[in-house]
């Protein structure tokens, strides 16, 4: 194995390479932070370019377009509510809250190092246990996946404000209701597309993001002027490090967040976006109560989880990719078709019939998170300087910003009444005090709930045996009761412990 | 507009009159592709783009992906917007048959100018290496003695091309296609982690996402729908040498939009034809695993009305389709 990385390294670290990694950071961290644009637009753009290159260059290119990508994605989530992409939605609930009480550069350094330590961890466990893991990738039938995706509809408290539990429980289900917009998989059929061509696919995850944060965000600037957020900010730039206190407070997270990330990212359909989330809610119910107050304020942790789970979910999913050539999402898909490109075919014999393929990949991302952090730590003054911006500017420019980038996704005018129509909807439900995350929880994770309890009940032949059918649906759906008994069981041993 | 358009278009033709032995040329093409960056259409026409240019066969080329409503906004709008797409070529496949049947757009080829069909995909049905069925014979009998015990993964909704394909072969055979279990996943990769998970028990899949994992020993395709032995897999049977009158090509192809100039049309086609030819196509032909399946013209017209009542016929035989 460490033959391997030393081939894969001798393969990468040429200057010429080198200089394509930084090439490759730069343009996509530009196209990253343009809300709307993300790794897959960035690489299918830049695949193109890297036609006459030889495989590692190409790849070492693209890793770092894909890096830059998902890190331009968080820098827009953080810094103007806006996320770039559907996988840093989440680094959004807190990292915007830091952002906006003067702390912009801590929470894109915060950012940048928990990606860093996500890629990082995520490719040592890559490296490590690569084959056995293509393995666990198939143990999970639909079946288990419904329960995963109970359980991570199970963490919504963890999205409640406090006291605000029955409102989060219904803006998930608000969510699961609009999941089920478009073209049902099963049957075939269309649901409340009203006949329209434009709802056939369903409302896009990154559409209602933007609606309900950069688009009713903004509005709520102009509505509500005197709120903290919507004053121009003296931004104490100096502060960029994070002291020995706050280190030792993220570290537990990034190493739990970086482990629950890598698995979600390896079970093909899950991803980055689920990875975050679930990163998020864990943090939340496994945190002090003390601590449980800051999430959605400005937690250091709440927006480390994220960050952290969603880079490392990205490498998570280059194991089914690269051990069986099957695409876990759809960053993959279109990176499986520049390896291709390159006549590289990705699967089983991949990692036997060409090693120093196999390694340059691996390495090759590896350099890509790398360079990254390196790259992008000194920019960061310079980035987080949008927010010193007058509210007479930002407005426009976030409205401007999230509605062309909804449009460059799709080239559909639709999109952008059905994007406005919800954000209006978005700000009503804030001004009477609903939260917005469990709304995208619920929608993220009600597509892929049904779609795979209905395959499960086909293949059990239409009864719900398949419940208690495998162990592993079993192991999950018991998690999924513990963490929405667990506050009550909470309560109630605190409140024997204050009897005594 | 259009007049100062039509007048660029005769000041461009006649540059190919009296000398056409000369290879066929266009200055521009502009791919209209129905989906986002990364699928079927978008690797076509992106592939056919790349080796047309470094062909020489054609000067520029512009791509521009319009997703949605199943390729029925791409098609709508090649036809509401005809007169300013003079340059444009629509890449599509069976798809654009199978959704006019079932009414999700209300157009069909008819309304565009088939261009040519240029490479296809089999269809093939595969089991996993350690499956207790290795034949489709064998396959057959285990759907006789019961269809319950055989599910079927496809990459598409119920009533797509996976769903039929399968149930075509079965009662091509003389099991009630009704009694299918199909299985619909999001995609053909992840219909093939379905397969690999164990929970359903044979995908119906086109060869070329089959192909990899087939070559590398993890699963089996026991047959095709392909009309003779393919050379990747010379051992895989076809439905038709096992008996079953069933060849199914899942075709990717060109269209024009309505009311094009033949000049430009005979002009396409020949460029494509010359296309074919070429060491450049070759090399994006062989790494995407790609068949070449050429017809054009009123061949291709032929035979999308001959796969529209094929595929009409299938889907009334189950049900889709209200006769």
């Amino acid at each position: 194995m460490l033959d391997g990385i030393l081939l894969g390294l001798h393969t990468v670290a040429t200057p010429a390479n080198l200089l394509l990694v930084l090439l490759g950071c730069l343009v996509g961290t530009f196209i990253g932070m343009l809300p709307g644009l993300g790794p897959i637009s960035a690489i299918a753009l830049m695949i193109p370019i890297t036609y006459g290159f030889d495989p590692a260059a190409g790849m070492i290119l693209l890793a770092g377009v894909y890096y830059g990508a998902v890190f331009g994605g968080s820098t827009s989530s953080i810094l103007i509510n806006a996320p770039g992409i559907a996988g840093t939605v989440a680094s959004a609930f807190d990292g915007y809250p830091l952002a906006r009480s003067g702390e912009p550069g801590k929470a894109l350094a915060l950012a940048a190092y928990a990606s860093f330590a996500g890629g990082t961890l995520a490719a040592l466990m890559l490296i490590i246990a690569a084959p056995i893991l293509a393995d666990l990738s198939l143990i999970f039938q639909s079946a288990d996946y419904f329960a995963l995706m109970l359980l991570g509809l199970s963490l919504v408290a963890a999205f409640a404000r406090p006291g605000g539990h029955l409102k989060a429980l219904l803006m998930a289900c608000f969510g699961i209701m609009l999941s089920t917009v478009g073209t049902d998989l099963s049957a075939g059929v269309q649901r409340f597309t009203f006949g329209r061509m434009d709802l056939m696919d369903g409302i896009s995850f990154l559409l209602l993001a933007m609606a309900t944060f950069a688009l009713a965000e903004a509005l709520m600037m102009v509505l509500q002027p005197t709120r903290a957020g919507a004053r121009p900010m003296s931004i104490r730039m100096s502060r960029l490090k994070l002291n020995k206190r706050e280190i030792k407070q993220v570290l537990p997270t990034v190493g739990r967040a970086s482990v629950l990330g890598f698995f979600v990212g390896v079970l093909p359909g899950a991803g980055a976006t689920i990875a975050s989330f679930l990163a998020y809610g864990v943090e939340r119910v496994l945190a002090k109560p003390a601590e449980q107050l800051r999430f959605g304020k400005g937690s250091l942790k709440g927006l480390a989880a994220p960050e952290t789970a969603n880079n490392a979910a990205c490498t998570g999913s280059f194991v089914p990719l690269l051990t069986l050539g099957i695409p876990g999402s759809g960053t993959t898909a279109i990176l499986l078709g520049a390896l291709l490109a390159y006549g590289i075919q990705p699967g089983p014999r991949l990692f036997v019939d060409e090693p120093q393929v196999f390694w340059a990949v691996i390495v090759s991302m590896y350099f890509g998170n790398l360079i990254l952090l390196v790259l992008n730590l000194p920019l960061i003054p310079y980035i987080a300087r949008i927010l010193m911006l007058p509210k007479v500017y930002l407005v426009p420019a976030i409205l401007f910003f999230s509605l062309i980038g909804v449009y460059l996704v799709s080239f559909n005018s639709f999109d952008i009444q059905m994007m406005v129509f919800i954000a209006v909807i978005a700000v009503g439900l804030r001004l009477l005090e609903f939260p917005m995350a469990p709304l995208l929880l619920g929608f993220i994770l009600g597509g892929m709930l049904e779609d795979n309890l209905r395959r499960a009940i086909i293949l059990s032949d239409g009864s719900f045996g398949f419940l208690l059918g495998r162990p592993t649906t079993v192991v999950l759906l018991s998690l999924t009761v513990v963490t929405l008994i667990s506050p009550l069981l909470r309560k109630l041993y605190r409140g024997i412990r204050s009897g005594n | 507009m259009i007049k100062a358009y039509l007048a660029l278009l005769l000041l461009l033709l006649p540059s190919c009159v009296g000398h056409c032995d000369e290879p066929p040329h266009l200055d521009r093409i502009h791919f209209l592709i129905p989906a986002g960056p990364g699928g079927g259409w978008d690797g076509t026409a992106r592939g056919v783009g790349e080796a047309l240019l470094k062909s020489g066969l054609v000067t520029s080329i512009s791509y521009e992906n319009l997703s949605g409503g199943g390729g029925g906004r791409a098609i709508a709008k090649l036809i509401e917007t005809a007169s300013r797409q003079g340059d444009t070529l629509m890449v599509n496949s069976t798809p654009i048959v199978v959704r006019s049947l079932q009414k999700i757009f209300p157009q069909s080829f008819r309304d565009l100018t088939p261009i040519a069909s240029v490479i296809a995909d089999y269809g093939c049905f595969v089991v996993r290496k350690d499956s207790p069925y290795s034949t489709w014979g064998q396959i057959i009998a285990a759907f006789k003695a019961d269809a319950r015990q055989i599910k079927v993964a496809g990459g598409s909704v119920r009533g797509s091309t996976d769903h039929l394909v399968i149930a075509k072969a079965l009662q091509a055979a003389g099991v009630d296609p009704r009694q299918v279990r199909y299985i619909p996943y999001d995609g053909g990769g992840r219909a093939m982690t379905g397969l690999l998970t164990g929970e359903t028990q044979l995908l119906s899949t086109g060869l070329s996402e089959a192909l990899d994992l087939a070559s590398a020993g993890v699963v089996k395709v026991i047959a095709t729908t392909a009309p003779a032995r393919l050379s990747e897999i010379e051992s895989v049977p076809t439905l038709k040498e096992l008996g079953y009158d069933l060849v199914f090509a899942n075709w990717r192809g060109f269209f024009g939009p309505p009311g094009m100039s033949p000049e430009r049309i005979r002009t396409s086609i020949e460029i494509l034809a010359q296309l074919i030819q070429t060491e450049e196509f070759e090399l994006v032909r062989a790494r995407n695993g790609w068949v070449v399946l050429f017809q054009s013209g009123q061949d291709f017209y032929r035979f999308l009305e001959q796969q529209e009542r094929d595929i009409g016929r299938m889907m009334r035989d189950l049900g889709f389709l209200k006769s």
